[in-house]
């Protein structure tokens, strides 16, 4: 699973997927995790980050990422390489 | 290191040019606190969920109704409508007030008996009062608003050789513009049923005619239609002075005033679309005024408010369970409370707020209840914020209807409790235990003793 290159993020946490037309807004949690999914982060690492910088325990955590990645894919802002997909 | 605030990721596709359907964006204002009393402590006391009602807003909204009416029309009477909420220390906050009793049971009945309200000011409405009922409200000197020919044939045999005279009034069902019509009830004024029954009650002999009654519908967004309710029932009063030479005292228009909840459906806030007691007050009062009685002719005026009086001082706070995601996306939070103990979640789309800050960021939602059935929904839609497990919500303006009509389904109905005028909380109906509904209960001796083989 990868964040699709191609997608504009702004800071303020605004999305834009050019191929679509489809816009989006995120938290400031969302976009951090948007930010480190897009430098090719692993959910472990991107794990890792919030545990260590937030307060937040690990299980939470886990099934909020896990329920924000799910998202990302519904929007089609995510692609799936070959392998993962075997 | 001091770890920074966490909330849930969330992101949202924007729809641009659509009409958003997922309420305004003040809904998800954080409630903190009612009436002084932060809510997460009140929960801690009294447990979750919990009805709150504020005695505050309860006189307060009291008080902007009598002064509508009263500024406008000279005699003005409130019954407090029994079934709307009859926890006894909400009845007494309106009979303090100078509410007299609107029931339509022999239970309603005996609550207001009960509550001292003095016979004479209880108003015995409904279609089913049974014989003792009527014995009783005779007894009393109530008045009995007659609903049916047959009520009226009982109460002449019941009063038949006696030295009581019953005080009576009919209930008239009419076309006042309105659709469906109300024309269960009472008798219907086109068509001559009401001239018919008053001419019945007039001619027998046994009874006093004090009144005459109506309640042409509930929620009712139109303030002329309550204009032509009371013009229709001052014509069946008038022509009952010129044909019997009989004052009729009272003329009662009964319920139906809009609450600020917003209807099922509806794009517009309930808030910006029910009329003000002014309004409704402006139609009654020039109908009746310009009717044609003389000055010394005019009747007392009855209302039977009840969802306007309260629904505004009434919450229910709840907390979060859980939180799923639907197959098509969307996120369903599940709350501890549903449409067992909030029936109106039925009529209404419940404003909601968190009970605790959250940054401005929201998800569209559906919020669910604990029940293990599908019709459990709470709201629909709503935009709300990243609530978690043991999170707390506020509902608003659910004051009416749900503490009489909700049900005792797979848990117990919780407590109640009112916050005073100077924002001290008193329970006042306690969270139900397995006994409130195990002590009803009997088992027959042949199942009572038996091993699972
Ligand atoms: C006879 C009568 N009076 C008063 C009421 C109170 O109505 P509302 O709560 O709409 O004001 C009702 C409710 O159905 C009623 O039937």
């Amino acid at each position: 699973m990868k964040f699709k290159k191609n997608i504009a993020l702004s800071d303020s946490g605004f999305i834009f997927d050019p191929t679509t037309g489809d816009s989006f807004n995120t938290n400031p949690v969302g976009l951090e995790i948007v930010q480190m999914l897009k430098q090719d982060n692993t959910p472990q690492e991107i794990s890792a980050y919030f545990l260590k910088n937030y307060a937040v325990d690990e299980s939470t955590f886990e099934k909020d990422l896990y329920d924000f990645i799910n998202m990302l894919s519904k929007f089609k802002l995510t692609e799936h390489n070959e392998k993962e997909k075997n | 290191m001091i770890k920074a605030q966490y909330e849930r990721p969330i992101i949202q596709r924007l729809n641009v040019g659509l009409m958003n359907k997922y309420g305004t964006k003040t809904e998800f204002n954080p409630v903190t606190h009612i009436d002084g009393n932060a809510v997460k402590e009140l929960m801690e006391t009294y447990g979750s969920p919990l009805f709150v009602l504020s005695e505050k807003t309860i006189r307060q909204t009291y008080k902007d109704a009598t002064r509508a009416f009263k500024t406008r029309y000279p005699k003005v009477q409130f019954a407090w409508s029994y079934k709307t909420n009859y926890i006894n220390a909400v009845c007494n906050v309106f009979h303090q007030e100078g509410s007299w009793a609107e029931v339509v049971s022999g239970f309603e009945y005996l609550k207001a008996l009960h509550n001292n309200v003095p016979g004479d000011k209880i108003i015995f409405n409904g279609p089913d009062k049974k014989e003792v009922d009527l014995k009783l409200a005779i007894e009393h000197g109530s008045l009995i608003h007659i609903d049916h020919l047959d009520e009226l044939y009982m109460i002449k045999e019941l009063v038949a050789g006696g030295t009581k005279r019953p005080r009576v009034a009919i209930r008239v069902n009419m076309d006042t513009g309105i659709y469906p019509m109300w024309d269960r009830f009472g008798f219907n004024y086109e068509d001559g049923q009401a001239w018919d029954a008053i001419n019945k009650i007039m001619l027998s002999g046994q009874m006093d005619l004090v009144g005459l009654h109506c309640h042409i519908g509930t929620f009712m967004l139109t303030p002329n239609a309550y204009g032509v309710a009371a013009s229709k029932l001052s014509q069946l009063a008038l022509s009952v002075m010129k044909k019997f030479k009989k004052k009729i005292e009272y003329i009662d228009l009964g319920g139906g005033f809009a609450s600020k909840n917003t209807l099922k459906g509806s794009y517009i806030q309930g808030i910006d679309v029910s009329p003000t007691f002014d309004q409704y007050a402006e139609a009654i009062s020039t109908s009746i005024l310009n009717a044609g009685f003389t000055e010394d002719s005019l009747p007392l005026l009855i209302l039977e408010s009840g969802r306007a009086l309260i629904d505004e001082a009434g919450y229910l706070l709840g907390s979060v369970i859980s939180n799923k995601r639907l197959s098509d996306g969307r996120r369903a939070t599940i709350l501890d409370f549903g449409v067992n103990i909030l029936f109106t979640s039925f009529w209404y789309d419940h404003k909601i707020s968190p009970a605790q800050h959250f940054g401005q960021y929201s998800e569209d939602t559906v919020l669910y209840g604990p029940l293990c059935m599908n019709i459990d929904v709470v709201r629909e839609h709503i935009s709300f914020p990243p609530l978690k497990k043991d999170d707390q919500v506020v509902v608003h303006t659910v004051g009416a209807y749900n503490m009489t009509q909700w049900m005792q389904f797979i848990a117990m109905r919780p407590a109640v409790i009112m916050i005073d005028m100077d924002e001290k909380p008193h329970l006042i109906r306690k969270r139900e235990t397995i006994n409130s509904i195990q002590d009803e209960e009997v088992m027959p001796l042949y199942l009572e003793k038996f091993k699972i083989s």
